[in-house]
């Protein structure tokens, strides 16, 4: 099957010049990613701040090019200049300050502005917004502003502006890093909602390891690279690497990871409270 | 021995129109000398506008405020002086850098509290070795510092007024596992090595479950728990229909009282909670 997304090699260096146009320093912030997405999938890119994976990030709509190597979105090279609109059509953008983009004076006039460039006609857009508006769950706030949304609800205003561009796969920038636990599972839920019914890609760039226990696939990214991948359930029974990459581990996880270490028979990489519960019970009876 | 008092506070957003809102409802709390206080609370519950209450940056509707026994809001009272001692760090305090230089930065609060610019300067030096922010730092631009580092010279704003009381609304908002930890390390440093009291407002539970002595839970402008952090965990079930979520280890600690385990419901670290479960299977 054809991937949704592909890196192939992909390195980026930040240069710094002087006066003169030498380079003066470099930083290699992505280095030698590979990286394959189906359509369809909910994939997780963690990373403690620094790591490389906001960078990463931007390559998946061609905000930056590689300095080395090849991105292809649903098989178009990101470095073709022709195929610009396309790519940004395909993969939308939703970044971690809710407040640096929303644009509009009403929530739908803001998710209206993708659309409108796309030059269709009005009946068209208005239908899309609407729909955009009802895939996440702010139909009744189309005519207010946006000021008066909690952090969450403007996630989901910026949600509904991809969708209404009729993107196949929302990069979502850690999406919630600024929001408090009720917008968090708000924006979380639409995420997978839009995978699940809409079959839209989903790639969520976190650190809350809490927020990728439902995702299909993760990478963990460390300087730049790609330092661990696999399941949820691989990935969460590494703790201790978790730990030496600076992530956070779910305290559920931890606690398994105790006991194991302390004797009980109980399987790597715990994920919810409810499965400890029920091993140890399992363990009680004997 | 209290140090801020309020007593039967009450805060009204503009009263009498359209707009009316009760962002504060009969707030009865007092705080001492050398505590660690977290403030829960979801999004618009009202911990913010508490906190300010406590330094005087917004004026009960009714009720009064009481730094030393004094109404805060009485004729000719100092309110200047009042929020060098009551100092708040903001949400997102680097925002708030503009300075040239780092210590320049710290050392505006001091100046403004009447200090020359060398003693100024002193103190701001002082409060930046307090948040353990490389000397080198010090004269650099804020600007050029990581997103923790500003955080911390932030911070080191406020201390550098030596206040009696630390407020910080949401210190880690935004910042990694690391930064958040050494964010959270250092305000218990100072609590510890310098008996300030400090009151942390807080979305995460683990933080306070972590750090503070005891909980208040704001919800919908009222105190709904005023309690050690122990016994208002006790309220998972309440404190969820508040949009609010207890720490993760208490949903494994009740989960296994209520099938008869021989388990507290309260832990404050995963090696606590191991102890708990490996006691009661008797290992």
């Amino acid at each position: 099957m054809e991937h949704m997304i592909e890196t192939k090699d992909v390195s980026f260096e930040y240069r710094q010049y002087d006066d003169n146009g030498n380079v003066e320093t470099v930083r290699r912030a992505v280095d030698h990613v590979d990286l394959y997405v189906k359509p369809g999938q909910f994939i997780a890119i963690l990373g403690h701040n620094g790591s490389g994976k906001s960078t990463l990030a931007k390559h998946l709509n061609a905000i930056l090019l590689p300095t080395e190597g090849t991105v292809w979105i649903d098989g178009k090279d990101t470095a073709d200049q022709r195929k610009l609109l396309e790519i940004r059509r395909t993969t939308g953008m939703v970044f971690q300050n809710p407040d640096n983009q929303i644009i509009g004076s009403q929530v739908g006039e803001d998710v209206a502005f993708g659309p409108e460039n796309l030059g269709r006609e009005s009946s068209w857009i208005r239908r899309k917004v609407e729909e955009s508006l009802r895939a996440v769950g702010m139909e009744k706030y189309r005519n207010k502003s946006p000021n008066h949304l909690s952090g969450g609800q403007k996630q989901r205003v910026a949600i509904a502006g991809t969708v209404a561009m009729g993107s196949r796969c929302i990069v979502l920038d850690e999406p919630t890093a600024m929001l408090d636990p009720v917008g968090r599972r708000e924006v979380l839920d639409i995420a997978h909602r839009l995978n699940r019914e809409d079959h839209t890609t989903v790639i969520l760039i976190t650190h809350y390891m809490e927020e990728v226990i439902d995702a299909d696939y993760i990478y963990v990214m460390d300087h730049g690279a790609i330092a661990m991948e696999g399941t949820p359930r691989e990935i969460f029974s590494r703790v201790e690497r978790l730990q030496q990459l600076r992530l956070d581990v779910p305290q559920v996880t931890i606690l398994a990871h105790l006991l194991k270490k302390a004797g009980l028979d109980i399987p790597d990489g715990i994920l919810r409270p409810e499965e400890l519960v029920d091993r140890l019970e399992e363990l009680k009876k004997g | 021995m209290s140090i801020l008092k309020l007593d039967h506070v009450n805060y009204i957003y503009e009263a009498g129109t359209a707009f009316e809102h009760h962002a504060l409802t009969d707030i009865t709390v007092e705080f001492g000398a050398d505590e660690f206080v977290g403030i829960i609370g979801h999004t618009g519950s009202g911990k913010s506008t508490l906190i300010q209450m406590c330094n005087g940056l917004e004026k009960p509707t009714s009720g009064t405020v009481l730094f030393h026994g004094e109404d805060i809001h009485q004729k000719g009272y100092d309110l200047k002086s009042l929020r060098c001692k009551v100092g708040l760090v903001f949400q997102y305090p680097e925002h708030q850098l503009f300075a040239e230089t780092v210590r320049q930065d710290a050392a505006f609060g001091p100046m403004n509290q009447g200090l020359s610019r060398e003693e100024a300067l002193e103190r701001a030096s002082a409060a930046l070795a307090l948040t353990r922010l490389p000397e080198e730092l010090y004269d650099c631009s804020p600007f050029e510092l990581s997103g923790g580092q500003k955080r911390r010279a932030a911070i080191a704003g406020v201390l550098a007024m030596e206040p009696e009381i630390l407020m910080l609304d949401e210190p880690t908002a935004g910042l990694d596992p690391k930064g958040r930890d050494e964010i959270l390390d250092l305000i218990a440093g100072l609590r510890r090595e310098r008996s300030m009291t400090v009151l942390l407002v807080s979305h995460s539970m683990e933080d306070v479950a972590k750090y503070a002595d005891r909980l208040l839970v704001m919800d919908d402008g009222k105190l709904r728990y005023h309690d050690t952090t122990e016994a208002v965990f006790a309220h998972y079930k309440e404190l969820e229909e508040m949009g609010l979520r207890a720490p993760a280890l208490s949903y494994v600690l009740h989960s296994l009282k209520e099938k008869g385990w021989p388990v507290g419901t309260y832990a404050s670290s995963p090696e606590e909670a191991r102890d708990m479960i490996l006691g009661a299977l008797g290992k």
